[in-house]
């Protein structure tokens, strides 16, 4: 095995990786709070990467010129519209459901994901859309002779240490706040944090709203990395992210981020070294294993049933 | 019971009532129903917009014309979205519902092979403007054309090109293991070894996704001096980005799958599709025949690419094979006159051999350019 392709495998799995770990987030924190699979959540992702576009090509109309200026003025955008999509859906979709059977809101989140999904197509058509490459740039390291090297762009440490920070932030404010404590008592029994005082259906919603905050800054990078996107993407890297939150351990934040890296690794270096047919059905192939010998995932607490 | 009953026979009578309605609908007037089925909505809805344009200015012009022997041409639109098992039941629509005379369609290889079986059994010409998979016109079904090229004729031409004019010694082969972009490998990889040349991967990447960095890299590892896509502009335009991204110089070929402006636009940028190849056939822009025709499109401001020509082309096939013929109901006999006879069309004569293939092909190269455009190689 050459040490070049070994690197680069590792970048393109790191960052892979990130992106699923952000996204895997929001899964795993509504599943914590409320025990029920956001089916729609790869489509919020989706929709970020429209919103990101659309206020790129706003903001850079309206004259900013400084690159990280108007990147930083997207993000922000972004993460805030989304957040209003987040908190809609629940507010829509699964509030009104609270009290019914569980496969309900289950159902009601699959209707969510095909009206969003449908919903952008016919609002911005089924092509796909681009934007222009805006931060060029990479890290080559190299080895030997000068074609081989390892590169990391940009973007790539762009995304690496976005997600770094962003997991760090929310798990501090799960931690270290009063928000955090909040959440946590809700979790674990919200009925007895309702009889405390804890305002149970703010903190569900600010959930919500914390999940696709997340979902939001991936879809902002992962636009500014692949220069393009469709409607359907929130399908496939959904699926993935989900399996990821469940990997690691679905309810437990660093396992949401744990499972991702895990992902994204397995993927990127199946994928290089042996085929790319088959990369899916190894990740799958972890994640059973995984079940099989630790139930709750990678870092999930077994759950204990109460009587 | 009695209740259920009741209302069984009510739904029966209702259901007939309707039954008769439509196809009477269909019957009566000066009408000959087409149906147009296509990929309008999902992934590569793109093309399904070229077979329209296509096919509606051709049945306008032919209406314009006198029409199909004195009948209107009433164009039916069915969408498959590129998915085999919606594909089955537009087709099923159109037979049993629409009681189409005769189907132009459907775009992907998946879906005419899922959906011509309906067709053929219920005796209707299907002709293709588009899908390249040897499996349509390979099973024997007498009622099924295509107006395009086979992906074996295809990937002949392509490995040709590869090693007489690329001169590649290692050469990489990814698909998306649809029955189009898998089709399309393997005829690529069946030539490129006749011609002595052994590939160094032959690998599939997933439909939907955007990141191939880890495919990418395997690929520089391999240092593959070509690369050759099977698949559609989806997934070509990120592959052939992260290929220059990640400063792979091995220039990429691929298919008839990324003949549209959005292969560009996936890619993210001119600048990341400039120098990809492609086979497709030889421009029907620049065929004589059809010149009104695309000074027309012109006229309104749309260019005609990809499909649409081939679109055209295959209502005026279908409905010469109903003058000629004689008949605009009987499918088989149509398919009998398609084999025994030639069309003018705006892409030029049309002539079938006795599977439904055309007997005259031209598959030439086509190289993308700085500026979000291509043209032939000479």
């Amino acid at each position: 095995m050459d040490l070049i392709i070994v690197g680069q495998q590792l970048v393109n799995g790191l960052v892979l990786g990130s992106i699923y770990g952000l996204i895997a987030v929001g899964y795993t924190m509504v599943y914590g709070i409320i025990g029920m699979i956001n089916f729609a959540h790869g489509e919020v992702y989706m929709i970020s990467a429209y919103l990101s576009a659309i206020f790129l090509a706003i903001i850079t109309s309206m004259g900013v010129v400084s690159v990280p200026f108007a990147l930083l003025l997207v993000l922000v955008v972004t993460i805030f519209v989304t957040a209003i999509y987040g908190w809609s859906i629940e507010r829509v979709a699964y509030r009104p459901l609270r009290g019914s059977t569980r496969l309900a809101p289950l159902i009601s989140a699959i209707g969510i994901s095909l009206v969003l999904q449908n919903y952008v197509r016919i609002g911005q058509g089924a092509k796909s859309q681009g934007v222009p490459p805006l931060i060029d740039g990479s890290f080559r390291f190299h080895l030997g002779s000068p074609d081989s090297f390892i590169q990391i762009t940009m973007i790539q440490c762009l995304i690496i240490v976005a997600s770094l920070i962003g997991m760090g932030a929310l798990h501090y404010l799960m931690q270290k706040t009063a928000l955090g404590r909040a959440c946590r008592a809700t979790q674990q029994d919200r009925t007895m944090a309702r009889l405390l005082g804890v305002d149970t259906d703010k903190v569900i919603s600010i959930v919500f709203v914390l999940g696709s905050a997340m979902a939001a800054i991936a879809g902002v990078l992962v636009t500014l990395n692949y220069g393009s996107f469709d409607f359907h993407i929130g399908f496939v890297t959904g699926i993935k992210a989900f399996t990821a939150a469940v990997l690691g351990g679905i309810g437990s934040l660093p396992g949401a981020m744990l499972g991702g890296l895990v992902l994204g690794l397995s993927e990127s270096f199946f994928s290089g070294f042996i085929n790319t047919d088959y990369k899916d059905v190894f990740a799958f192939s972890i994640l059973v294993l995984v079940l099989i010998f630790k139930p709750s995932g990678l870092l999930g607490v077994a759950e204990v049933e109460k009587v | 019971m009695r209740f259920f009953s009741w209302f069984i026979k009510g739904y029966a009578i209702s259901l007939f009532v309707v039954l008769v309605l439509f196809s009477t609908s269909a019957k009566a007037g000066g009408i000959v129903k087409i149906g147009v089925a296509g990929p309008f909505s999902g992934p590569v809805a793109a093309f399904g917009d070229q077979f329209w344009r296509g096919a509606e200015q051709a049945a306008h012009d032919i209406n314009a014309n006198g029409g199909v022997a004195g009948k209107k041409i009433l164009l039916v639109r069915g969408d498959d979205s590129c998915e085999p098992k919606q594909a089955l039941s537009v087709a099923n629509r159109l037979v049993d519902l629409e009681e189409v005379n005769a189907v132009m369609g459907h775009f992907c290889s998946s879906t005419t092979v899922t959906a011509s079986e309906i067709y053929a059994d219920a005796g209707l010409l299907m002709i293709t403007p588009a899908s390249t998979n040897p499996m349509v016109t390979e099973r024997g079904l007498p009622t099924i054309f295509r107006t395009t090229g086979r992906d074996d004729q295809q990937g002949t031409v392509a490995a040709n090109f590869v090693v007489d004019k690329l001169h590649a010694k290692r050469v990489a082969i990814i698909h998306d293991k649809t029955t189009y972009g898998l089709g399309l490998a393997e005829a690529f990889k069946a030539r490129l070894n006749t011609l002595g040349v052994t590939q160094v991967l032959f690998d599939g990447l997933t439909r939907g996704e955007k990141d191939f960095n880890a495919l990418v890299t395997k690929v520089k590892g391999k240092h593959a001096d070509v690369v050759y896509f099977g698949g559609i502009h989806n997934e070509a335009g990120p592959f052939a980005r992260q290929l220059k991204e990640q400063g792979v110089s091995a220039p990429m070929v691929s298919g008839d799958g990324i003949v549209s402006d959005e292969f560009v636009l996936s890619a993210g940028g001119p600048g990341y599709a400039e120098g990809v190849y492609m086979t497709f056939g030889a421009d029907p822009r620049k065929i004589p025949a059809g010149a009104s025709v695309v000074a027309g499109y012109r006229k309104r401001g749309i260019e005609p690419e990809g499909y649409t020509l081939y679109s055209y082309a295959t209502i005026q096939v279908i409905a010469a094979a109903m003058v000629g013929s004689g008949t605009t109901t009987d499918g088989e006999k149509m398919a009998e006159w398609l084999h025994n006879n030639s069309v003018d069309t705006i892409m030029g004569k049309k002539s079938w051999d006795a599977k439904g293939d055309l007997t005259i092909l031209d598959y030439v190269m086509y190289r993308w350019d700085d500026k979000g455009g291509y043209g032939e190689v000479e």
